[in-house]
C-alpha cells in the first residue's frame, strides 16, 4: 500500500518535471477552446459545427468582437478599463453612414459630398482617434478613473449615435464598404478556375493557409533558434514541435473549411494582420513595453522615467480607433448604421481579455490570449445555438465560464 | 511547573523541496524580552507564522507548549485568542479610520448588538496612555507618523489581553527617536509581565533590550545567548547569524576622488500638499567623480523629499535650484530629462518604487534604458537577455535566470536588481535611497561592494541612510541634513557619529 502510493507520487513528480517550463495558463486556455469545439462537434446534430459554412459564420460573426478585444486588453494591462467601446462602434457606424451614403439632407449637410467608400472609412476611424483622444485626455491629463471617464462615454456615444441618426437607420452601404464585414477574398474562385482546380475548393484559400502556415512554422522556430542561440530557457523541444504541429494543424483545418465555403473572410485577413501587428507592439515596441510595466507597478515605472501620461493617452486614441474600426465592421456586416449597434459589446471585449488571461489588478495579459478568449465566447455561443439553446441558458454559461476561467486563473496563481 | 510561558519544541516545518525549519526550539520565560536573530530567508517569520496559527497544527511537526500546554493552532485567531499576539513588519492598519476604530478592529465595544462609541472611546484612551501614545483617538491613521502607527499596533494588542507580543521588525521604518520610545514601551510592557519576542536586523537595539537571543540560521536553532551574563555584543551575534566572524562589516576601500561632477545650488523645494511648507531648504552640495557622499538625516528631516526633488521632480512642488553636472548646467525638470542628464535614482520603497514585482528580473533590470535596447523601432529581448545575465552574474544575484520573477526574490537580490536597472542607464551619479534597507548582512557587503566599485568607475555616488555606522563606514564625505536645510558637512577622518547626531538633532537658525 505505502509502496504505491509512493509510486503514484513519483509518477506525478516525474511528469510535473516534464512540464516544467510549460506555461500553464496560457496553453491551458488553448486546449479548453480545443476540447470546446470536440465538444460541439459530438453533440451538435450531423457535426453541424464542423461545417464550412459555420466556420465562415464563425468568423464574421465575431470579428468586430476581437478588434475590441485587442485594445481592451492593452487598456486593461494599463490597469484600466474601457466601458464605452460599445457605444463607440455605434456612434462611429453613424458617422460613417453619414459620410459615404449621406441621408442628411434635410439638416443644411447637403453641401457635404458623399465620400468614397475608403475615404467614409479613413473619416470613421480618424473620428474615432478623437473620440479617444477626448477620453484619453481625461484619464491621462485630468486623472480622472477610467471607469468613470467611460461610464460617462458609454452614455455620451450612445446618444451622440442616437442623435447623428435622428432615430431612424442609414443604410444601405456600397458594396464595397460591405465586403470589410460580409465579404471574401476571391469569393468567385477566378484563381482556382484559372489554375483548373476543382470548383469545390476556394485556390487562393488554399494557398493563403499554406503561406500563413509556413509564415508561422518560420517564426517559431526562428524565435526558438535566436533564444537558444542567447542561452535563454525555452519550452521543452518535444512540447514545442508538439505544439506547434497542432497549432498549425489547426490553422490549416480552418484554412481548408473556409475554402470549401466562400473563401477566406476580410474579417480574418485584417484580424490576422491586427493580431501580428499588436503583438509586436506589445512585446517588441517601448510603447509596449511601457504599457506593462505602467500596469506592473506604476510608481516604478513613472520613476525609470517613463511618461506615464503620453502613455495612457495614446492607449485611448488607440482604443478610440480600435473601436472605430469594430463599428465600421458592425455597419457593413449589418449593411445599415443603426442606434443600437454594439450594444453590451464592451461586456464582450472585457470578457474576452479577462478569459484570456489578463490579471485585473493590471500587468498581465497577451493579445493572442485575448483572442482565444473571444473565441472561447465565439464558440460556445456558434455551438449552443446549434444545439437550439435558449438565450437564457446562454447568458448562465457565458456568466459561468468567464467566472471560472478567472478562477482556474487565481487558482493556478496561488499554486505556485 | 516552568518559568517558561513559551516552549517550542523540535519545530520541523517542510514547504514542498524545502526544509525551512529544522528541529527548531525556542524557549521564552515569562515576563522576558527574547530577540530573534537570523539572516533573511533563516527562517525566524516561517517559526513565528507557526507559532501564530498562520501554519495550522498538523502541517509541520513537534510541540508548541503555552502556558504549560501543549496547543493546536488552526488559525490567528485561535492563538490570539490565547493571549498571542503578532505585529507585522507591514502594519495592519486601515489609513482611514480612526485610531480608536483601529484598535478594536474586529474586536469592538458593542452594547445590545450596536458599537458603543462612547466606550470605545474612552477605552480607547487608556490603551492609548499604556502605550504613551499622545493623539486624538479620533484622529485618522493616514494623517500621524509610522512611529505612532507603531504604538496604535501595540495598543491593539494590549486590547486583545496579550500575553506574548511578536514583534517583526518594529523599528524597521522608525526614526531614531521613535525607536528609542518603542523599546523604552517593552521594556515598560515588561515590566507588567508581558514576554515579548522581537525579530530585529537593528543588533544594537537588541543588545540594548533583548534578555536572551535565540540565533536561526539555515533553518536551524544555533544558539541562545544570554545577554545578561559577560559581554554579547554585536559582533557575537553577527559571529552567529553568518558563521563566521565578521571583522569589518565594511569593505576597505580608498576612493580615487577627482573633478567635481554634480553641483547643486540653492535646491529649494515645497510640500505638494501645503505649497507654503519648505522641506527642503536652501540646498547647496556636490559629489566628485569616484567620491561617495552621504546624506544623513532623522526621519522627516527630507532626505528621501531633496533626492526625489532633485531626481526629475518626482516629488514635491515650487521647486527652485540650480543642477549643473560636469560644470554645466542640466534640465532635471522631468525624470527622463534627469535620467538623460545622468542622474540615477533608486528608491528606499523597492517594493512600492522600484521594481515591477509581477514582472522578471530582466525586463526590471532594462526598464530606465528601453530605448538603448531598441533597433529598427523594435526591442531585441535576446540582446535585453543577455545584458541582464551579465548583471545576474556580475552583481550576484540569486536566481536560476533572468525570467525569475522579482516579486519572488529575496530583498537582497531585489535590491541587485534595482542597482542593476539604475546602473545599466548609465548615470553619472547614482542617489542611493536607503540601499541596504531590510537586507542581511551578507547582502549588505556585496551591496557596499557594489557601490565601491561604482565609484572606482568614475562615478558620483550619493548614500542616503538611517543607520549612521554604514554611512561612516562607505562614505567619503557626509552631509547632516536637519529640517530640510544642511546642517553640517564632514569628511571621512573627522566623521564620528557623536559629531553627525550633533549636527542631525541641530535646530534651525542655531547652528
Amino acid at each position: 500500500m505505502a509502496t504505491a502510493t509512493k509510486e503514484k507520487t513519483s509518477l506525478l513528480a516525474n511528469i510535473r518535471g516534464r512540464l516544467e517550463g510549460v506555461n500553464l495558463r496560457q496553453n491551458g486556455i488553448f486546449l479548453a477552446l480545443i476540447a470546446l469545439i470536440l465538444f460541439f462537434a459530438a453533440t451538435t446534430p450531423n457535426a453541424a459545427s464542423l461545417t464550412p459554412g459555420n466556420w465562415s459564420n464563425l468568423v464574421v460573426q465575431n470579428g468586430y468582437i476581437l478588434v475590441l478585444a485587442i485594445g481592451m486588453v492593452m487598456v486593461i494591462i494599463a490597469g484600466h478599463i474601457d466601458l464605452s467601446v460599445g457605444s463607440v462602434a455605434a456612434f462611429i457606424g453613424a458617422v460613417a453612414g453619414i459620410l459615404v451614403v449621406r441621408p442628411l439632407e434635410q439638416d443644411g449637410w447637403d453641401w457635404l459630398p458623399a465620400l468614397p467608400w475608403w475615404a467614409g472609412i479613413l473619416g470613421a476611424l480618424l473620428i474615432g482617434a478623437l473620440v479617444g483622444v477626448w477620453q484619453g485626455f481625461w484619464v491621462a491629463y485630468v486623472g480622472i478613473p477610467a471607469f468613470i471617464v467611460t461610464l460617462a462615454g458609454m452614455l455620451l456615444f450612445r446618444g451622440l449615435a442616437l442623435m447623428t441618426l435622428q432615430n431612424s437607420n442609414i443604410g444601405p452601404f456600397p458594396d464595397e464598404f460591405r465586403a470589410i464585414g460580409n465579404g471574401f477574398l476571391d469569393k468567385e474562385n477566378a484563381l482556382g478556375a484559372a489554375l483548373g482546380f476543382p470548383a469545390a475548393y476556394n485556390a487562393t484559400a488554399l494557398i493563403v493557409t499554406a503561406l500563413g502556415v509556413l509564415a508561422l512554422l518560420w517564426q517559431a522556430i526562428n524565435q526558438r533558434a535566436g533564444r537558444v542561440k542567447y542561452g535563454q530557457p525555452v519550452e521543452p523541444r518535444t512540447w514545442f514541435f508538439v505544439k506547434l504541429i497542432a497549432l498549425s494543424a489547426m490553422v490549416a483545418y480552418v484554412g481548408f473549411q473556409l475554402a470549401q465555403a466562400n473563401g477566406i473572410p476580410f474579417t480574418l485577413l485584417l484580424l490576422v494582420f491586427l493580431v501580428v501587428v499588436y503583438t509586436m507592439i506589445m512585446n517588441k515596441t517601448t510603447f509596449g513595453r511601457h504599457i506593462y510595466a505602467i500596469g506592473g507597478n506604476l510608481h516604478a515605472a513613472m520613476l525609470s522615467g517613463i511618461n506615464v501620461r503620453r502613455v495612457n493617452f495614446w492607449l485611448f486614441v488607440n482604443m478610440g480607433a480600435l473601436a472605430a474600426l469594430s463599428g465600421v465592421l458592425i455597419a457593413a456586416r449589418m449593411n445599415s448604421a443603426v442606434p443600437k449597434a454594439g450594444d453590451g459589446f464592451e461586456l464582450d471585449a472585457i470578457s474576452s481579455v479577462f478569459i484570456g488571461g489578463a490579471a485585473v489588478q493590471g500587468g498581465v495579459g497577451t493579445v493572442t490570449g485575448s483572442m482565444i478568449g473571444g473565441v472561447i465566447q465565439g464558440v460556445l455561443a456558434n455551438g449552443m445555438n446549434l444545439n437550439s439553446v435558449g438565450i437564457d441558458s446562454q447568458m448562465t454559461v457565458k456568466g459561468m465560464v468567464l467566472l471560472l476561467a478567472v478562477a482556474f486563473d487565481v487558482w493556478s496563481k496561488n499554486r505556485k | 511547573m516552568t518559568q517558561n510561558i513559551l516552549e517550542m519544541q523540535s519545530i520541523t516545518k517542510v514547504f514542498p523541496g524545502v526544509r525551512a525549519l529544522d528541529n527548531v526550539s525556542l524557549n521564552v520565560a515569562r515576563g522576558e524580552i527574547h530577540a530573534i536573530c537570523g539572516e533573511n530567508g533563516a527562517g525566524k517569520s516561517t517559526l513565528m507564522k507557526v507559532l501564530s496559527g498562520v501554519y495550522p497544527h498538523g502541517t509541520y511537526e513537534g510541540d508548541i507548549v503555552y502556558e504549560n500546554k501543549v496547543v493546536a493552532f488552526k488559525n490567528i485567531r485561535e492563538s490570539e485568542a490565547e493571549g498571542i499576539v503578532i505585529i507585522h513588519q507591514e502594519l495592519a492598519l486601515s489609513p482611514h479610520l480612526s485610531i480608536a476604530e483601529n484598535i478594536f478592529l474586529n474586536n469592538e465595544i458593542k452594547r445590545f448588538g450596536l458599537i458603543d462609541w462612547n466606550k470605545t472611546g474612552q477605552e480607547a484612551q487608556k490603551l492609548m496612555a499604556r502605550v504613551g501614545l499622545k493623539e486624538n483617538p479620533d484622529a485618522k491613521i493616514k494623517d500621524i507618523g509610522v512611529g505612532k502607527q507603531q504604538l496604535v499596533e501595540i495598543a491593539k494588542a494590549l486590547s486583545k489581553r496579550v500575553k506574548l507580543l511578536i514583534l517583526d521588525e518594529p523599528t524597521a521604518a522608525l526614526n531614531d527617536e521613535d525607536s528609542a520610545h518603542l523599546l523604552d514601551l517593552l521594556r515598560h510592557l515588561k515590566g507588567q509581565g508581558i514576554s515579548c519576542i522581537i525579530i530585529s536586523h537593528k543588533l544594537n537595539e537588541i543588545a540594548a533590550i533583548a534578555d536572551k537571543t535565540t540565533i536561526i540560521r539555515d533553518g536551524k536553532t544555533v544558539e541562545t545567548l544570554d545577554m545578561g551574563k559577560g559581554k554579547v555584543d554585536q559582533e557575537r551575534i553577527i559571529k552567529g547569524m553568518v558563521g563566521r566572524e565578521m571583522d569589518n562589516r565594511y569593505p576597505a576601500h580608498k576612493s580615487k576622488i577627482g573633478a567635481e561632477i554634480l553641483r547643486v545650488e540653492n535646491w529649494t523645494a515645497h510640500h505638494p500638499d501645503d505649497k507654503n511648507r519648505v522641506v527642503v531648504d536652501n540646498v547647496n552640495m556636490n559629489v566628485k567623480k569616484g567620491e561617495i557622499v552621504g546624506i544623513a538625516g532623522i526621519m522627516g528631516a527630507g532626505r528621501t523629499e531633496f533626492a526625489r526633488s532633485l531626481f526629475g521632480r518626482s516629488w514635491g512642488t515650487n521647486i527652485s535650484g540650480k543642477v549643473f553636472i560636469n560644470g554645466e548646467e542640466a534640465n532635471v525638470s522631468t525624470i527622463r530629462h534627469a535620467i538623460d542628464a545622468g542622474l540615477a535614482y533608486a528608491t528606499e520603497d523597492r517594493k512600492r518604487f522600484g521594481l515591477n514585482l509581477i514582472d522578471d528580473i530582466k525586463r526590471n533590470i532594462s526598464m530606465a534604458s528601453l530605448h538603448t535596447f531598441v533597433k529598427f523601432g523594435l526591442v531585441n529581448d535576446n540582446e535585453e537577455f543577455k545584458i541582464a545575465s551579465e548583471y545576474r552574474k556580475s552583481m550576484n544575484i540569486k536566481a536560476p535566470s533572468v525570467l525569475s520573477i522579482t516579486g519572488k526574490l529575496s530583498g537582497g537580490n531585489q535590491q541587485k536588481v534595482v542597482l542593476s536597472q539604475w546602473i545599466n542607464s548609465n548615470p553619472e551619479v547614482l542617489i542611493l535611497d536607503e540601499p541596504t534597507r531590510g537586507i542581511d548582512v551578507g547582502a549588505k557587503y556585496e551591496i557596499y561592494t557594489i557601490i565601491q566599485r561604482l565609484a572606482d568607475e568614475g562615478k558620483g555616488v550619493i548614500v542616503i541612510s538611517s543607520e549612521l555606522p554604514e554611512l561612516l563606514g562607505i562614505c567619503d564625505r557626509i552631509y547632516a541634513l536637519a529640517e530640510g536645510t544642511i546642517t553640517g558637512e564632514v569628511t571621512k577622518d573627522k566623521a564620528t557619529p557623536e559629531l553627525l547626531m550633533k549636527y542631525m538633532t541641530a535646530e534651525k537658525g542655531k547652528k
